[in-house]
């Protein structure tokens, strides 16, 4: 185990396939490639000494060794892919229908395989610490593999010569001799400056090469795809990222969760705008429309007033100084921006939560009869409310919410979602009389009361849902995905191509090599040696490939 | 007329173009003489060129029609699917120059096509959340990505059918077989559809679903009823078994139904051309495509996802990204067609690695190319109408 | 092998471990992130964070940093709340006698309807001072989940023990005790 000393005098480090500089094969490295004698040369990662392959002493080697391996690399990659699909059979939680419960949800819908799929944590399986192993374990594959190869890589095709080994040279897929004839070196190297060839030369040998820069794409990419893991795990950092949901009731004026207090809004008023068959605008749509057994939403829009509290240090709970920072409107696709990279999105809405409601009194008999109207803000109802007639009405209970349980009102929340009441109405001179309303309730506590209160009149408001999102990783998220970009198309849409040219005797021989794309290359070396007198190589894979084939057809006709 | 009935019309035109363009390229299989081949080959691509530029009036006239980019429900997506698959095909022939691709990859573009009118072809309006530019930034690039990771598979399929020894049966000849049948399968539900659909054929069920009585309709005769399903309409036909009932939603019964039709439509067709053929079909075709050299036809299957690879990257997984933090507040949300774009991704990324560094050429990477094509029309057609999710507008 | 060698295997040995230590350490930070519960309420042993809310049915604003060196006990609490309307009266009937010892009781109400709260305190003839909390502003800062929740805070400002559902007499007096302050 040491350094390989090449005849041509180029020390290699050991684990070397190919010399670095003349590209000799050392025969007792052929098998790190899988290079059989018969056959072409394996070319990958230019026979350069992976360290991988080569020591495996310590612990700490072992598990580089491990990571280092394009097998397992690709092994993790299948295992990621199969459990990411086993996530999608059933919803994940985060999609369930809101308000159900995910222990009884997945067995009353899908039944059995329900069932096991919820034990098995396959309803939360994207953040589950397994799947965020395979994450993490296909990142560091990612570091190590690269590392493995990008330095040698680099270090051989820098200390390539141009003068080749003839066994480099004949065992190259390319390549093709010419055994004397006027070749005309000038035209030649003139033809591949043209093709944008770099030439180089070492005692009339030529190296032709261009687009080295190609082999960098892999490790350019692999880069950016560490920085945008790297950006996702530093959303887990709570300063870099924030989401919190926000109702605001029209009307209503509310801080915004995560802003520390500075920030509230106002939801002046919360828009759901349906397409309108009728409008002559939508007449393309008209056919598609009454198809449709519900309105088709054109837009959520909730039309909002920023504030900015003026009374720092802010003191939790304390009425606060506003300023109006400015009116914004936050509709699905058009965010509200604030400062510090917090953004607004609507993202959900409530229709038609009661505001208010108008009494009349009326005999109990006579729907008809009309002793007063009154009307009960839901917000801040009054004690009692006077009549025309004189008669007052005082609320002596209520319920935003309520529901009966055994015979007895009871509140269920803050908000007026089922409002209902306890009047008690004092009629001048009779003696006051105590219902209970609400909406299609109507019981008259003792049974022998003479005035009624019914419902005549409600209004309604909507409430809006916004999340409240703050990602400080995006900057770097989107930088990896620009660099992973960069390194993509440098990888794939450009390639390495290198000619060999090495005059042997009165003739010459050539050689080429690309990491992809071999028919490009080969139409490269055409026109290249176009009247130059050098006689076109083969392909000597298709070659074989011909060979194998006249076999087989021989075969079958026989 | 109007401009979306002009559209339409420009589809059909396109549509027959490409059938005709089919055939030609067809023709050039038996021909020996290289240059009535070379002739044959550039009446069929430039015939392809027109058709492409007639989809492309189609796409306009729709866009100027609509108000929208015409890409916003599975009609329109599979068209210009199928738009790309062409221009994608055009693109690899110009360089290579491969006439058999030509019959691969345009009957391919043509089943996307044909299957794509089997959905709505309404012009619809768009819900708030598709109202975006990104629509069509996102989706016509990640369109464009599929199409040429597809073209792949054509490359793919033409290497196996070159390729695979056909001397005897085995693992291999019977999953060639089994591709063969899945596209045929394809054909075959569209067939079914139209037929149906021309002759208006309606069976209604009345059915429970989340323990509300509902009625379903079959546009198709119920081979599998609804799960407890009751037959509505009087003198139709079936069912002769229910949908079992873990198969949940309104329309499970009637997708399980296209499905099993799908599938004896299939059925019929191949063993229809066994029958002629008498021999396995690849074996059929086998012979025809000895002119093709496989090497090349390896390195375009593998050339298309090079080139497929990153441009489906940007439209899909990128463009996706950025409309999903403007629309969604997240740029990733593990929802069901986030989840396959990712799979798919890592697929042709593990298809890449083993190609590049662990020597997978030829029938290996052509038995890739036909998984990787798999899960692009999964992602495509499965996800969409089978799981649902937020992307679900078909 | 020569000492050159050694050295660079060493290095490389170095190298390695480094890499891996720190890729292992951003894993774990990774999973332990993922496995930690959001929203933790206010540790106890820390200081509780100020507020200032308007007494109920008043003009005037309590501040909590006000009441350092007495002993304060925050309830959360609303009308729709069963188990509340339960120890409520525990608080009452304690409350004259811990006033007198140097221990605040500081009841903070969720409603967003005033009347609700009135007719609410009528019924329970409540006399410990009510703060009104609509917007849940101090409920969010204490991270608080269900309610009732009750914090007992020492005469230091520190958060002595922190109970998550109602109270019965006994232990209502035993936290208190615990707070008070040594005269």
């Amino acid at each position: 185990m040491s350094k390989i000393t090449c005849e041509c005098g180029h020390v290699n480090p050991e684990g070397t396939v190919l010399c670095e500089a003349c590209g000799k094969p050392f025969e007792a490295n052929q098998h790190l490639n899988n290079n059989k004698p018969e056959q072409l040369l394996n070319m990958r990662y230019d026979g350069s000494a992976r360290r991988s392959q080569t020591y495996q002493r310590t612990f700490i080697d072992k598990t580089w060794n491990f990571f280092s391996s394009v097998k397992i690399g690709v092994s993790i990659i299948i295992v990621i892919v199969i459990a990411s699909a086993l996530g999608t059979i059933f919803p994940q939680e985060m999609y369930l229908p809101p308000g159900s419960d995910p222990s009884t949800h997945y067995k009353d819908q899908y039944g059995i395989l329900g069932q096991i799929y919820y034990q098995l944590g396959f309803h939360n399986l994207y953040s589950s610490w397994w799947y965020l192993l395979l994450l993490a374990m296909l990142g560091i594959s990612i570091v190590i593999a690269s590392i493995d190869r990008f330095v040698p890589l680099y270090k051989t095709l820098r200390k390539q010569k141009p003068k080749r080994h003839p066994n480099f040279m004949k065992k190259q897929r390319i390549f093709g001799e010419t055994d004397s004839g006027n070749i005309d070196y000038k035209k030649l190297k003139a033809n591949l400056k043209s093709k944008r060839y770099n030439l180089y030369e070492e005692d009339g040998n030529i190296l032709a090469e261009k687009n080295r820069f190609s082999r960098w794409g892999p490790y350019v990419n692999h880069i950016g795809l560490i920085i945008v893991l790297l950006g996702a795990m530093l959303r887990f950092v709570p300063a870099m990222y924030m989401d919190e949901f926000l109702w605001v009731r029209e009307g209503e004026t509310k801080q915004i969760v995560g802003t520390d207090g500075i920030y509230y809004m106002k939801n002046k008023d919360f828009i759901l705008e349906t397409y309108d068959m009728e409008d002559e605008g939508n007449s393309q749509f008209r056919e598609s429309l009454q198809k449709q057994s519900a309105p088709v939403p054109e837009n959520y829009q909730t039309n909002a007033v920023i504030y900015k509290r003026t009374d720092l240090p802010v003191v939790p709970g304390k009425e606060p100084e506003l300023k109006k920072v400015k009116e914004a409107e936050a509709r699905v696709n058009h965010p509200i921006p604030l400062e510090n990279g917090i953004s607004l999105y609507q993202a959900s809405y409530q229709l038609n939560e009661f505001s208010s409601m108008t009494f009349k009194l009326h005999d109990k008999g006579d729907e008809e009869s009309n002793y007063g109207e009154f009307t009960v803000d839901l917000i801040e109802p009054k004690d009692e409310y006077e009549l025309e007639n004189g008669t007052t009405v005082k609320l002596e209970r209520y319920f935003p919410e309520f529901e009966l349980e055994d015979g007895e009102p009871k509140q269920v929340s803050k908000f007026p979602r089922n409002p209902a009441f306890i009047f008690e109405v004092d009629a001048p001179g009779e003696e006051p009389e105590v219902s209970f309303a609400g909406i299609g309730v109507n019981i008259d506590a003792s049974g022998n009361n003479d005035y009624k209160l019914g419902l005549t009149n409600f209004e309604t408001r909507d409430v809006t849902g916004l999340t409240v999102k703050k990602d400080y990783t995006l900057p770097i998220i989107a930088v990896g995905a620009a660099i992973f970009m960069i390194g993509v198309i440098q990888g794939m849409y450009w390639n390495h191509r290198r000619i060999w040219i090495q005059p042997k005797g009165a003739g010459v021989w050539v050689a080429g090599h690309t990491n992809k794309n071999w028919f490009a290359l080969k139409k490269d070396i055409d026109r290249t040696l176009e009247g130059t007198g050098i006689d076109f190589p083969v392909d000597q894979q298709e070659e074989k490939d011909a060979e194998e084939r006249r076999k087989d057809d021989g075969i079958i006709s026989d | 007329m109007e401009l979306s009935a002009i559209s339409s019309n420009l589809l059909y035109a396109s549509f027959f173009i490409y059938l005709i363009a089919t055939f030609i390229f067809g023709a050039t299989v038996k021909m020996t003489n290289e240059k009535t081949n070379k002739k044959l080959g550039n009446a069929g691509i430039g015939l392809t060129i027109v058709g492409f530029i007639t989809q492309i009036g189609y796409f306009i006239t729709r866009w100027i029609a609509a108000g929208h980019a015409p890409v916003s429900n599975l009609f329109e997506f599979m068209t210009f699917f199928g738009m790309m698959l062409v221009f994608g095909f055009i693109v690899l022939f110009l360089i290579y120059r491969i006439t058999l691709l030509g019959l691969f990859a345009l009957p391919v573009a043509l089943l996307v096509i044909a299957y794509a009118s089997m959905f709505p072809t309404e012009i619809s309006p768009l819900v708030p959340s598709l109202k975006s530019h990104w629509l069509y930034i996102h989706v016509t690039t990640a369109a464009l990505g599929q199409a040429i990771l597809a073209i792949s598979f054509a490359a793919g399929l033409i290497y196996l059918i070159r390729q695979v020894n056909q001397e005897k049966a085995t693992k291999r000849t019977r999953w060639l077989e089994f591709v063969l049948f899945a596209l045929m399968s394809a054909l075959g539900y569209i067939v079914v559809a139209s037929g149906f659909g021309a002759a208006d054929y309606k069976t209604v069920f009345e059915a429970p679903v989340n323990e509300q009585m509902t009625e379903i309709t079959y546009e198709m005769p119920a081979i599998a009823g609804p799960n407890d399903g009751e037959l509505v309409t009087e003198g139709a036909f079936g069912p002769l078994f229910e949908t079992p009932g873990w198969m949940q939603g309104v329309n499970a019964p009637v997708k399980f139904n296209t499905i099993i039709w799908s599938l004896m439509a299939g059925l019929v067709i191949y063993g229809l051309l066994r029958l002629i053929l008498r021999k396995r079909i690849a074996k059929s075709i086998q012979p025809l495509l000895k002119s093709a050299s496989p090497r090349l036809v390896d390195e375009v299957s593998y050339r298309s996802v090079a080139i497929g690879f990153p441009v489906f990257t940007l439209g899909a997984i990128i463009f996706a990204s950025i409309w999903a933090q403007e629309a969604w507040d997240r740029f990733w949300g593990w929802d069901p067609k986030e989840v396959w774009a990712l799979i798919t991704w890592l697929f042709y990324a593990a298809f890449l690695h083993l190609r590049l560094t662990r020597g997978w050429e030829g029938e290996r990477s052509a038995w890739l190319a036909v998984i990787g094509f798999a899960i692009i029309m999964f992602n495509l057609l499965a996800v969409n109408l089978i799981i649902s999710g937020l992307h679900s507008y078909a | 092998m020569s000492g050159k060698t050694i050295k660079k295997k060493k290095k490389r040995l170095i190298f390695r471990s480094t890499l891996l230590v720190i890729m292992l350490s951003l894993v774990v930070f990774a999973v332990a992130s993922a496995f930690q519960e959001d929203g933790v309420s206010v540790e106890e042993g820390e200081t509780a964070p100020n507020f200032a809310l308007k007494k109920f049915g008043t003009d005037e604003t309590v501040e909590l940093k006000d009441y350092r060196g007495k002993g304060v006990m925050i309830n959360f609490w609303a009308t729709y709340c069963e188990p509340c309307k339960d120890e409520m009266p525990y608080m009452e009937k304690l409350y004259p006698k811990y006033k007198k010892k140097g221990v605040e009781i500081l009841a903070i109400n969720l409603d967003t309807t005033d009347i609700v709260v009135e007719q609410f305190m009528r019924e329970y003839q409540l006399t410990f001072p009510i703060l009104q909390d609509k917007d849940g502003q101090v409920m969010n800062l204490y991270n608080i989940g269900p309610i009732p929740s009750t914090l007992f805070i020492g005469p230091d400002g520190k958060i002595e023990e922190t109970v998550i559902g109602p109270l019965t007499l006994d232990k209502l007096e035993g936290h208190l005790q615990d707070i008070t302050p040594s005269s």
